[in-house]
């Protein structure tokens, strides 16, 4: 379009149409007019990402920053705070402010909500301030001294401290605890301790076994896909069919199967048994093996197709060319078919560690409790424990660290060498 | 079940539409969990009801989650009146204030039911356990309690737990010869938690996990595991329909109990009411257990329970003598840094 605008153009400005226009401007027109009815037609399919894609992650995004329960609940404690310093406990002033602001928000129900948030962040504040909630007086002679005498915990400067790392509107405190970090009274940062350090041993964990997938993947599709890509129409489509098979088959089916397939008396271990290879049976799940065998399969036609759609496209005459020019059959595929085989493998190494690390099913129902991944721990937060920040912020480091190492890769592939499908 | 629900709602709005009397804007709507469950509540409980009292209502299922309630709650002109609740839905919403106070006179009084069925804000509908549960073809010599699930050297084999530390530290500890009354005294203690790692790493090697109910009895059926923590009602069902011969241990088992709660501000408290007392009653009660293994809540109905059915049940008394409730209040509380250190143990 913009070819047709730009090389006819410059002739046409003399050319003046019957009606005085310049054929430029009607041009240009046309040119407008197209671009709105080409924007119409994109515009479903654009409302449509975003309303089902941008937002929820943005959504997501935010939840794991925003803290704004505190500000709306208890406002006069979070006003008392604010010149704090967290080096002593706070004075009556603040004490009484949490009295009465506790009161209200026992009276409209809404203290669980602030015990909830504390709790995240101090174990056992959910029944510290339940407590509070319940017994405190605002009009006691000495607050403090009353609280403390209640709950030796209102003595202490660290419930003081979530109080005020609470206050909003925005925290690091999820993202920070998504990295095995957290912040004193003071505001200063420490690792967490290591007996509930886990975050980022499980990020790591995450990554090493999509890699780990990602490779088997190719190692094991490369060849059959390769295959699919020589063989005459009718063998590769009897093949192509049993690589789709299980494409279409639900994940949970695929799972399940693996489990008849790998345990102690399953197909597998009896065979060997039987062959006289072992005596007693393997362990093949419950555990790190069972995890990678069962997402390298359920993987697998991920990095078939991408990598078969890129060779049937190597005409075979290169081959031809390279070994009648003397290359031997080794070097003839090293140096002549691999390099365009590359857009496929890049295509398909991105597309199944992507969806790699965002596994959660499959190493739930084959792992062991050391094979979790992250996701697992996104569920247990949205599920179980109903900690939307942690889950969010969780999210966020995968997306964050996801998109980071997309960067690298697209820098050492190049932009152009993906090709999908 | 589809069909017989959309015939079942079908009758439901014609009674409505044409009845004659200037009935309250809806009918109590109970809702409870659905599936096989749900179809024994119908029989047993919501058709005799309606017959017996008069009162017309409708059911719906749900799937849990205390935001539901919250959304119906505050939203206002809730469509809900009756709905059975887990023991955790029924403490945070009892604290958000989403369920009405109970009168208990008007179901029949506190002292009818099970103390551990006995809430502010809800009564107990079902009691089922976490037991230990194994193969009785496999282990003729069966395992007595926790502390043989922990020793492999008289039951060889792999065991399972449930993924995470909810029941597995209470476990532990049990095992290492904590009484199930005190096991959360002293699992609120940092020794205590201590104690209870210490006690599942003697059988690290040998224990699995699991994500789902369902899968406990099919790692007993493979022969994957010698035992597992396991649902009681799985037991039964595998027993019944796969013909298994599966085994429970009840002494040092764990419960919970499911709730009956009323939605705060519910325009048919009166029926609510009405409904709540008669689905308290041991002579209405005594029926649900012949079509499911949950045991039920009023004192007496175990008196007139088939004893045959009755052994098989959390409620029989020899089964209820030495077992704990799982206390919803401990683990809001610590679920997310259990979880975090039973992840820590599991990955060392």
């Amino acid at each position: 379009m913009s070819n047709l605008g730009g090389a006819s153009a410059p002739p046409a400005d003399e050319v003046l149409s019957g009606s005085e226009i310049p054929l430029k401007t009607k041009l240009r027109r046309a040119e407008r007019m197209r671009k709105i009815t080409a924007f119409g037609l994109v515009a479903p399919l654009l409302v449509f990402v975003l309303v089902t894609f941008v937002v929820p992650i943005v959504t997501m995004l935010w939840r794991s920053v925003d803290d704004t329960e505190l500000r709306h609940i208890m406002p006069h404690t979070i006003a008392a705070l604010a010149d704090w310093d967290g080096k002593d406990l706070p004075g009556e002033e603040a004490y009484r402010a949490l009295a009465a602001d506790l009161v209200v928000a026992r009276e409209n129900g809404t203290a669980i909500a602030v015990a909830r948030r504390l709790n995240y962040d101090v174990n056992g504040m959910r029944t510290v301030i339940m407590n509070a909630s319940r017994k405190a007086d605002p009009n006691a002679e000495s607050v403090k001294d009353s609280l403390i005498a209640q709950d030796s915990r209102w003595g202490q400067i660290e419930t003081w401290g979530s109080i005020k790392r609470a206050r909003g509107p925005l925290t690091d405190f999820y993202l920070l605890a998504a990295l095995d970090m957290n912040r004193d009274a003071q505001g200063s940062l420490h690792a967490t301790p290591p007996d509930h350090a886990i975050y980022v041993d499980v990020l790591i964990r995450t990554f090493r076994i999509s890699l780990t997938v990602t490779i088997l993947a190719l190692v094991l599709g490369f060849p059959v896909a390769y295959l699919l890509a020589t063989q005459p129409p009718k063998i590769a489509n009897m093949l192509m069919i049993l690589v789709l098979l299980p494409f279409w088959t639900s994940l949970l089916v695929r799972t399940a199967a693996w489990v008849v397939l790998l345990q102690n008396e399953g197909i597998v271990n009896n065979l060997l048994i039987w062959l006289g290879i072992i005596d007693k049976p393997l362990r093949l799940i419950y555990n790190a093996i069972g995890v990678h065998v069962a997402m390298t399969h359920v993987l697998l036609p991920f990095m078939i197709l991408p990598l078969y759609s890129t060779m049937k496209a190597i005409k075979p005459h290169y081959m031809r060319a390279a070994s009648s020019l003397g290359a031997p059959p080794t070097v003839a595929f090293i140096r002549v078919y691999l390099p365009q085989c590359l857009p496929g493998i890049a295509a398909g190494c991105l597309l199944v560690f992507i969806l790699a690390i965002g596994y959660y099913i499959t190493p739930a129902l084959v792992g062991g409790a050391a094979d979790q991944m992250l996701s697992y721990f996104i569920a247990f937060f949205v599920t179980d424990s109903v900690n939307w920040g942690m889950a969010s912020a969780l999210g966020a480091v995968l997306l964050g660290t996801t998109l980071a190492l997309y960067a690298v890769y697209n820098r050492l592939v190049g932009g152009s060498g993906i090709k999908m499908g | 079940m589809k069909k017989q629900l959309v015939s079942f709602f079908a009758l439901a709005g014609v009674a409505l539409c044409c009845s004659a009397a200037p009935a309250a804007a809806r009918d109590l709507t109970v809702v409870s969990w659905g599936g096989a469950y749900q179809d024994a509540q119908k029989e047993v409980y919501f058709g005799p009801f309606q017959k017996d009292t008069g009162v017309k209502m409708t059911d719906e299922p749900w799937d849990g989650g205390v935001g539901v309630l919250r959304a119906k709650v505050q939203g206002g002109n809730a469509t809900w009146d009756v709905v059975q609740v887990e023991s955790e839905e029924l403490a945070i919403g009892c604290e958000e204030g989403l369920f009405e106070k109970l009168d208990w006179s008007k179901i029949g009084g506190k002292d009818a039911y099970l103390p551990s069925a006995v809430n502010d804000c809800g009564v107990g509908a079902i009691v089922y356990n976490f037991v230990l549960g194994y193969d009785g073809d496999k282990l003729k010599d069966g395992p007595k309690g926790w502390a043989d699930f922990f020793d492999t050297k008289k039951f060889p084999g792999k065991r399972a737990l449930r993924q995470g530390p909810k029941t597995n530290l209470e476990i532990a500890l049990i095992a290492d010869g904590v009484k199930p009354q005190d096991v959360y005294k002293v699992l609120a203690t940092d020794e205590g938690v201590e104690r209870a790692f210490k006690k599942l790493d003697t059988i690290k090697s040998d224990l699995i996990f699991w994500k789902a109910g369902a899968q406990p009895p099919q790692l007993l059926a493979s022969g994957e595991v010698a035992m597992t923590s396991v649902y009681n009602g799985r037991i039964a069902a595998a027993n019944e329909k796969d013909h298994k011969n599966f085994k429970v241990v009840w002494d040092g088992s764990l419960f919970t109990v499911d709730s009956w709660v009323v939605l705060k501000g519910s325009p048919n408290l009166t029926d609510a009411y009405k409904f709540l007392n008669y689905v308290g009653k041991a002579e209405v009660q005594k029926a649900l257990p012949t079509k499911i293994a949950y045991g039920v809540t009023n004192k007496k109905a175990g008196d007139l329970i088939d004893p045959t059915i009755l052994a098989g049940l959390p409620t029989a008394p020899k089964n209820m003598a030495n077992v704990e409730k799982v206390d919803d209040a401990f683990w809001l509380e610590n679920l997310d840094r259990l979880t975090e250190r039973f992840n820590k143990w599991a990955a060392k």
